[in-house]
């Protein structure tokens, strides 16, 4: 096969599934990585792992592309929106891991038949179907509210990942190591705005505590595990939410401290909500944005 | 013996980046190996960011320019570990770097196994600038036009660049 030109080459790569990958012809991002499972792993529990980790990037990447055209200023919009890209850049990451593994199943339908395992995932399930976090898909809120939930939410992806880089699954591990550098930078960076709003003008301190009231609440079922999760924990593949909390709170309280806001009370512990696939309404939206073409022209190409 | 008509690393190494084309893939340390396995020509990159959008034309272009050279069978394969750092950047790429306006990554940050310590403060990054040499440089955004970049300004000569940043 000899392309004639870069651009043949780019849509005839692939098979007939090449258009898709969020339209841009390109290659699936696991594409010659091994993806065997190591011994004594369940592949369900790690595909359905692979959501929960793929779910929280994807939806918090949608939430920070919807800064785009309203940021504040035009270095911060690039900032979110290359913050938005590394996060997606992880979620097609784990998505596919998830899709390696057989996590799809029987529930492929005859509609995603023929596109590739990221994408079926990530626009062809419902809002029930996704296993995020509450944290990530709750609404954006003004600027300083999305700043300390992008400072509470890459504290704990963070913490995660850097524990998830001994991870037996050697592919979880390789996407930990290369994350933890990117969620280094979007953490300093989010820590870094709380703290000029908090310690800033009278107006930006008060709408920092607001932010971190309304986020506060939205770490109660972040550091319980699933049944899933504790049973990869026991195997070696996943991280103990519960062993990140004490550090996710020292960051926390070092950054608000410094920022002058008041640190509220820690949240009482709750059961996963999203974990288990229980949303709430903002998800459902959020979907009907993030899924709308896919479902209407799943034929599309562009 | 098999006819070979050219060197595929040599073809490979040719290749240059989509986003920075005074570069090769093989000076951004993105070409990890190249290789003959039972007559397939076996290509390893890998990506600079998680979300890097131009991997797939560097793999459309690295198998347009093999099969160009003669090798019909070609596999390009992703590798994820280890992460790639700028400080595989060769020295090449370095002064490749600096001739194209834009200022080459320092030494990355030390890679260690336990958690990674809050940084507060303002990046402690610094950098020459690439125009007129001074040393006398401001970070405008820690974020530029793609992901692998930040933007700064020369206090002499008032230009403002972009700088490769460290990770």
């Amino acid at each position: 096969m000899h392309e004639e030109t870069v651009y043949d080459a780019l849509t005839n790569a692939h098979d007939d599934a090449g258009h898709w990958a969020f339209g841009t012809g390109f290659d699936e991002p696991l594409a010659g990585v091994d993806t065997t499972v190591p011994d004594g792993v369940d592949p369900a529990d790690l595909g359905v792992y692979c959501l929960m980790l793929g779910d929280d990037a994807l939806v918090l990447a949608q939430r920070l592309t919807q800064w785009m055209t309203n940021a504040p200023e035009l270095e911060e919009e690039v900032a979110l929106g290359n913050t938005g890209l590394d996060l997606l850049g992880q979620a097609r990451l784990l998505l596919a891991r998830a899709g390696s593994v057989g996590v799809l199943g029987r529930s492929r339908s005859l509609a995603t038949a023929s596109i590739p395992d990221e994408d079926a995932l990530a626009y062809f399930r419902d809002a029930d179907e996704f296993r995020n976090t509450g944290l990530v898909e709750a609404e954006n809120g003004d600027f300083a509210r999305t700043m300390v939930r992008l400072l509470v939410a890459s504290t704990v992806r963070l913490a995660v990942f850097a524990r998830l880089r001994e991870s037996r699954d050697p592919v979880l591990a390789a996407i930990a190591a290369k994350g933890v550098h990117e969620l280094a930078y979007h953490r300093d960076h989010a820590a870094r705005w709380v703290l000029r709003l908090g310690d800033g003008t009278p107006e930006s301190h008060r709408r920092a505590q607001d932010g971190v009231a309304a986020v506060w609440p939205l770490m109660a079922d972040l550091f319980t595990a699933t049944d899933v999760e504790a049973r990869l924990v026991a195997a070696g593949v996943a991280v103990d939410p519960a062993a990140v909390r004490d550090e996710v709170r020292e960051v926390l309280t070092t950054v608000l401290e410094r920022a002058t806001l008041t640190v509220p009370p820690w949240p009482d512990d709750v059961a996963p909500r999203g974990r288990e696939g229980r949303h709430g309404e903002e998800l459902t939206a959020l979907l009907a944005t993030l899924q709308g073409l896919a479902r209407q022209h799943p034929a599309a190409t562009w | 013996m098999s006819a070979v008509i050219a060197d595929p690393r040599a073809v490979a190494e040719t290749v240059t980046d989509p986003e920075l084309p005074a570069l090769t893939l093989a000076d951004l340390g993105v070409l990890r190996d190249v290789r003959v396995h039972d007559g397939t020509v076996v290509v390893d990159i890998t990506p600079t960011y998680s979300g890097c959008p131009a991997m797939g034309v560097m793999r459309a272009d690295l198998l347009h320019a093999l099969h160009s050279a003669g090798f019909d069978d070609v596999e390009v394969r992703t590798v994820l570990s280890p992460a790639w750092s700028t400080d595989w950047i060769s020295d090449d790429g370095r002064r490749k770097l600096a001739e194209a306006g834009i200022a080459p990554p320092g030494p990355a940050p030390e890679r260690t196994a336990g958690p990674v310590p809050l940084q507060l403060g303002p990046p402690r990054r610094t950098a020459s600038c690439p125009l007129c040499g001074s040393a006398d440089t401001e970070q405008i955004s820690e974020f530029g036009a793609t992901a692998c970049k930040a933007l700064r300004r020369c206090r002499s000569c008032r230009e403002p660049f972009e700088h490769v940043k460290e990770i």
